[in-house]
């Protein structure tokens, strides 16, 4: 008996031992992803690269026109994607939130939420690029609403779903319309996690490259026409990572410390704004 | 459906003064408008819900369009022939199929263990105060963009695996009968595996946070009931939490594996886009994705665009089917914590 008994002890023992190897394992990746950047992209951070445009290949320049081409992809992007994703989500909390429409919604929402971003990119050349005849930086911020309104519809829902019913009582008691409760209401009680929600997304295509590979291309100069092809940071870093010249290839790593720099901070953010003990 | 009118307090009050005001009159005014403006609302908002339905449709819609050609021309044998030719504008998606299928299956044959191993220390060994931190660290990993473990993958790890796992996986497993052939060639450094192992890193989170949220949900009297019979911590696990949670590990996993599937940037960097399928996961490949990415831009020709937009379709088709019995499956698990 005490030998099984020991048996199992030991069993016990390397499956914790397994599990605690097993997370510094994971930790480890992010530590080893997030050094090597700062290794190779810390050096080339100088004035030079918020102020110069990207260079052609054997000289200096700096990424000015990439990161504003980027900004203004990702406003766009947050501009049509969030009106359409925060009316979807409020649909679905506060009107038919027991409908079937809703649950079909959240459903084909939930998949476009991990769809694969390439197939977007080919989705937004097919019925814009192609037609247009052109590659163009709108075309780009398209593609990118496209990855935004999933994430937002879907907090949106989140949010408003757990907007207690007496507040929404409350405001009918009084003779509020329904329209006025949801937009002065809830959307005030919601409003912390909407936030999120929109950091999250605009977190999620900061990085984005696929889909922008076919639609807004890449602008070596400075433009900020959108019915041009525009420069983007992840499509810079792509283009200049594969090349072969070591100026490009360092400010490819600059470039990537940049982004990941942004992506985290924005995550962080949108973290600490959720409410405690609602963190799902 | 929204009562059309319901008496407010002012209305009965105004009711029992008798008499219409000029105030009534106004109010009748501002409520008519109150009442347009909340169905306009109500309609808008419904249009948008209706809107992610129309997305989805499109997508589905415009894929099959943009394939028509190359489905025309090379018809069911477009899914099985290994030919990827632009020159005599011959095209299969075999190859591609084949690497995106054997990366994402090394992914998931790394991270499903090491993902439920982490999941098991964060809800049942980890002190309470390291929680917290430990589980955004592994979301933060999965927040890193797609292009960052592409150069990091290409410039670091590489040449890391090139030097170190490479040579020691030819010179020990590549000498054992029958798996040999699947070790075989010299360390490129890029390659099937180390696009695999690249996608096993970037799957991870999603698999840990699941498996963690999932394992959160299983009452605490049934590990309570097992400790009181003398049950070991990994024994409760195994045997009580595991089966418990089961259906939502499951669609967990199947939601990493859509992950996977369609991952583009990463797997672009190293996969080395040689359109072949060799037995040694050693060796240069391709998938669907880093085809497209690698291949789009360059494309002349309709043919050429059209076969790449069906690689493009049957990645969508793959991964709509994994993701929604992945989203099935977590549903279940939904109703029943409730």
């Amino acid at each position: 008996m005490t030998a099984r008994y020991a048996a199992r002890r030991r069993r016990n023992a390397v499956a914790m031992a397994l599990s605690v190897g097993a997370t510094v394992f994971g930790l480890g990746w992010l530590v080893l992803i997030l050094g090597v950047l700062l290794w190779k992209g810390f050096g080339g951070l100088s004035p030079a690269v918020f102020t110069q445009m990207t260079p052609p290949p054997g000289s200096s320049g700096g990424l000015l026109n990439p990161i504003i081409g980027s900004l203004i992809l990702t406003a766009l992007a947050v501009a049509i994607g969030t009106p359409i994703g925060i009316l979807a989500g409020t649909y679905m909390a506060e009107y038919g939130r027991y409908g079937r429409l809703t649950s079909v919604v959240r459903f084909i929402n939930d998949i476009l939420l991990s769809a694969p971003s390439i197939v977007v990119g080919l989705f937004i050349y097919e019925v814009m690029v192609a037609p247009m005849g052109h590659f163009s930086g709108l075309a780009g911020g398209v593609a990118l609403a496209m990855l935004v309104i999933p994430v937002v519809v879907r907090t949106t829902e989140d949010m408003l779903t757990l907007v207690p019913n007496a507040l929404r009582e409350a405001a009918t008691s009084i003779g509020l319309p329904r329209s006025l409760t949801i937009t002065r209401i809830c959307y005030r009680a919601a409003r912390a996690g909407m936030v999120t929600g929109v950091l999250l997304a605009v977190a999620r295509i900061s990085g984005e490259t696929a889909p922008l590979l076919f639609t807004s291309l890449n602008n070596q100069f400075w433009s900020t026409n959108l019915n041009a092809p525009m420069a983007s940071l992840p499509v810079v870093i792509f283009q200049f990572a594969l090349s072969p010249y070591k100026d490009w290839q360092s400010l490819a790593w600059t470039g990537a410390l940049i982004v990941t720099l942004a992506v985290l901070a924005l995550s962080i953010t949108a973290r600490a704004l959720i409410p405690s003990g609602r963190q799902s | 459906m929204e009562p059309a009118r319901r008496p407010s307090v002012v209305d009965i009050a105004l009711q029992e003064g008798g008499g219409v005001s000029v105030a009534a009159v106004t109010r009748a005014k501002v409520l008519d408008r109150l009442r347009l403006g909340d169905a306009a609302f109500r309609h808008v908002t419904r249009a948008a819900a209706f809107g992610v339905l129309l997305l989805l449709s499109g997508v589905i819609i415009a894929l099959i369009a943009g394939s028509l050609p190359a489905l025309r021309t090379f018809g069911f044998g477009f899914l099985v022939s290994e030919r990827w030719n632009p020159v005599t504008n011959n095209f299969g998606a075999l190859p591609a199929i084949y690497g995106t299928v054997v990366t994402s299956a090394i992914a998931m044959l790394i991270a499903v263990p090491v993902g439920l191993l982490i999941a098991f220390f964060l809800t049942e060994l980890c002190p309470p105060w390291l929680r917290r931190p430990i589980g955004i660290a592994i979301e933060l990993l999965a927040g890193v963009p797609s292009i960052i473990y592409g150069i990091w993958g290409l410039f670091a790890f590489a040449p890391f695996l090139q030097q170190t796992l490479q040579p020691f996986l030819i010179n020990t497993l590549g000498h054992v009968p029958l798996i040999a052939p699947l070790f075989a060639g010299p360390p490129y450094g890029i390659g099937i595996l180390t696009a695999g192992l690249i996608l096993a890193i970037m799957v991870l989170p999603f698999v840990t946070s699941i498996s963690r949220d999932v394992f959160e949900a299983v009452p605490g009297v049934l590990k309570e009931a097992a400790y009181s019979i003398g049950c070991t911590t990994w024994e409760v696990v195994r045997h009580v939490v595991l089966p418990y949670a089961r259906v939502g590990v499951i669609g967990g996993v199947m939601l990493g594996l859509g992950r996977a599937l369609g991952e583009t940037m990463a797997v672009t960097f190293v996969i080395g886009n040689a359109h072949r399928i060799s037995a040694s996961v050693l060796a240069p490949g391709t998938t669907i994705s880093a085809t497209i990415a690698n291949e789009f831009t360059e494309a002349v020709g309709d043919l050429y665009t059209s076969a790449l937009v069906a690689l493009g379709l049957i990645l969508f088709v793959i991964t709509f089917i994994v993701l929604a019995a992945a989203r099935y499956m977590l549903m279940r698990i939904e109703r029943r914590i409730g």
